[in-house]
């Protein structure tokens, strides 16, 4: 293809310098059609890229209107209330922000590791017939539904987290822990409890519950972005950092990272995107209630599994409550994201760049 | 060449008219889930026995009451019942359709299906948060002789807006005077103690995950769970077990005849065997059709499930209504449907 185009190209370059007249006017015309279908093709491609721009506008805004009653009952209290009691009419968007952050910060803290090591691994280390199956594999977890997901956090990983990993975390961390003996870092940093604390100790739902799940969802995402961009580094940059000796560390933290930062970061946000809009996984595995607590061992809401939980029920004020915490979910994603930019610039700008 | 065309196009009309005349009617419905087992069952039943097919989306009862209004549908399905006022208002019927049972399920070693017992104020206390522990007199005094393990109790309800909610909560209003003016009732309130668990298998699966817990399901999900339900109290002051013969006796014996348009919930049913937390729900059609031809498929369907409809509903669990409400509800066809 881009070789008829420069194959024209070189006609056109003969064509004007050899030979004047009426092929002159042939290929006037050609250039007018050209341009018109330049233009025409440009066209198109803002209509493509309009379309994003007011589905988004549209969607923001339609949640907004319909959020408009909760708003306005509410005012600013609705960001800050950590009420939630439909039989009152009473609504606060705290409690579900909360869960939504919390949780989307637990699944990146686990899910980028694990990303960049599977990408490495995949790019560097692993020999040549692996490669191909591993990562079809990894591109099969990305098209699993969200359900199947929910219905394992359910079914297999809650049980699993109240068995083992809940009471280890108790023993060590909180201060009501099952086996009865305060550990030395609770009984020295008492402030630490307050993140492991929890009502229901045999009980394997709640913030950290659904943060892993949801990491369990995203690494597919996060790791293939990765593994795209490492595969993107020019072989003579790691072949000369090898030649100077240095080890894999060494090429993949001093050469690959830096070449493909933006690109993964890309990766790691778009990772965030999907955690932060989760809705079926995290209604099942994260317990639901609105109670405001620090602690990543409690039961919480996300803003997604309540507008899933309650929309299909809701009426008047509740309905426009739940719309109103939809567009929060745009305002936070926005807020997030606009973070990501801002890191992005500043280490562009501690770079010289 | 002319007259081929003229063929064809005479057999393609022949064949079109010919489809048309052997269509039945399909009518739609869209509301509550907790029917939807049950009506998916007799549609397909009356769709063998009349071609009649009925198409019905379980989008949840306030999205049931919205498109009927709204007129997109033949009929809305509501676990809730509709004032009298609203109903007028948008020219709209109500009446019961199907009745099912919501029982009370404990996850506690040792204790049978069937063997606890408790009674409303009992169950209101636990789900206030008041009583904490199983080891608690007040369990105690109803259950003698019962060794009940001594553990924290975990109270789980539903974490998504629904019927099942709807009717626990209103039974714990009737019987507790706190509940009724601290929480209140609906499809979603404020609860003051425990987890949710989403849809009755959350629940259900909440219950069998933590001992100690105790939470509330239809009477289906409890039986296929395997899980240990309990006896209530009745406001005959009975004891009585969840099964087909309690329910039926709770939806004959509720004050039906003082109501307008149907509008009771028969929670907390007068009838010496009825059990106390029994739920329905309400079909609601325009009393003045839209679509006539659609409507009168529809009352067909519904007279057909209430005369034929009960080996389904109970292979599901649920049951039919009782032959004095069926009489009640022609009536109120006959008198205010056109």
């Amino acid at each position: 293809m881009f070789a008829k185009a420069r194959n024209r190209i070189r006609m056109h370059a003969t064509v004007s310098t050899a030979v004047p007249g009426a092929e002159r006017a042939v290929e006037a015309a050609r250039n007018a059609k050209d341009s018109r279908d330049d233009r025409l093709f440009g066209w198109v491609l803002k209509g493509c890229a309009l379309i994003v721009l007011l589905s988004l506008v549209g969607a923001a805004g339609s949640t907004l209107w319909l959020g408009m009653d909760a708003f306005h009952t509410f005012g600013f209290g609705f960001l800050t209330s950590a009420a939630w009691d439909p039989s009152n009419d009473q609504y606060g968007a705290l409690v579900p922000i909360m869960g939504t952050v919390g949780t989307a910060f637990i699944a990146l803290v686990f899910a980028v590791p694990v990303s960049f090591g599977i990408a490495l691994f995949l790019t560097e280390i692993a020999p040549q017939w692996l490669r191909g199956p591993v990562s079809s594999a990894i591109e099969l977890l990305a098209g699993i539904p969200s359900i199947i997901y929910g219905m394992w956090g359910l079914f297999i990983f809650a049980p699993f987290v109240a068995e083992h990993i809940k009471p280890w975390l108790m023993n060590n961390f909180s201060a009501e822990p099952p086996d009865g003996q305060v550990s030395w870092l609770v009984q020295h940093l008492p402030w630490i409890a307050k993140f492991f604390s929890s009502e229901y100790p045999f009980f394997g739902a709640g913030v950290l519950t659904a943060g892993l799940v949801l990491a369990v969802m995203i690494i597919p995402f996060i790791s293939s972005v990765m593994r795209e961009v490492f595969q993107t580094v020019p072989t003579r940059l790691k072949e000369s950092a090898y030649a100077l000796g240095s080890s894999t560390w060494e090429v993949v933290w001093d050469i690959v990272v830096p070449y493909t930062r933006t690109a993964v970061i890309g990766g790691v946000f778009l990772g965030l995107g999907r955690a932060l809009g989760e809705t079926m996984a995290v209604a099942f595995v994260l317990g639901n209630t609105f109670k405001l607590t620090p602690s990543i061992l409690e039961t919480g809401s996300s803003i997604a599994s309540t507008i899933a939980n309650q929309f299909g029920e809701a009426q008047g004020l509740q309905r426009s409550a739940l719309m109103a915490l939809a567009f929060l979910l745009f305002v936070v994603t926005f807020i997030v994201l606009l973070i990501a930019r801002l890191m992005l610039r500043r280490l562009a700008t501690r770079e010289g760049k | 060449m002319f007259t081929r065309k003229l063929r064809i196009a005479t057999l393609v009309a022949a064949s079109l008219f010919g489809m048309g005349a052997a269509q039945a009617t399909d009518i739609t419905g869209a509301g509550s889930s907790f029917v939807y087992p049950v009506l998916s069952k007799w549609s397909a039943k009356y769709a063998e026995a009349t071609g009649n097919k009925l198409n019905y989306q379980s989008v949840g009862s306030g999205a049931g009451i919205a498109q009927i209004k709204e007129g997109t549908i033949d009929f809305g399905a509501s676990d809730a019942p509709m004032s009298s006022e609203d109903l007028t208002k948008f020219g709209l019927g109500q009446f019961p359709s199907v009745v099912g049972g919501i029982v009370p399920v404990v996850n506690l070693q040792g204790i049978a299906a069937g063997q606890l017992k408790l009674d409303g104020k009992l169950l209101a206390d636990i789900y206030m948060g008041k009583v904490a522990r199983w080891s608690d007199p007040a369990v105690a005094a109803l259950n003698p002789g019962v060794k009940i393990p001594d553990v924290k109790i975990t109270v789980v309800h539903r974490s998504d807006g629904s019927g099942t909610s709807f009717n626990f909560t209103n039974y714990l209003s009737k019987v507790s005077p706190e509940w009724a003016s601290k929480v209140k009732f609906g499809t979603a309130v404020e609860w003051p103690a425990g987890v949710g668990g989403k849809g009755n298998e959350g629940v259900a699966q909440y219950v069998r995950q933590i001992p100690g817990s105790i939470g509330y399901v239809e009477y289906a999900y409890a039986k296929k769970n395997n899980i240990a339900f309990t006896q209530l109290q009745n406001a005959a002051g009975k004891w009585v077990q969840p099964n087909a013969e309690t329910f039926g006796a709770a939806a004959g014996t509720a004050d039906w005849a003082g109501a307008k348009d149907f509008n009771v919930i028969m929670t907390n049913a007068p009838g010496e065997q009825a059990w106390p937390i029994t739920a329905t729900t309400w079909i609601i059609m325009y009393k003045k059709s839209k679509n006539p031809s659609h409507t009168k498929v529809a009352f067909e369907f519904f007279k057909w499930s209430q005369e034929k409809g009960q080996p389904d509903a109970a292979s599901l669990d649920y049951v039919a209504l009782p032959a004095t409400l069926t009489s009640k509800i022609q009536a109120y066809w006959a008198s205010d449907f056109k």
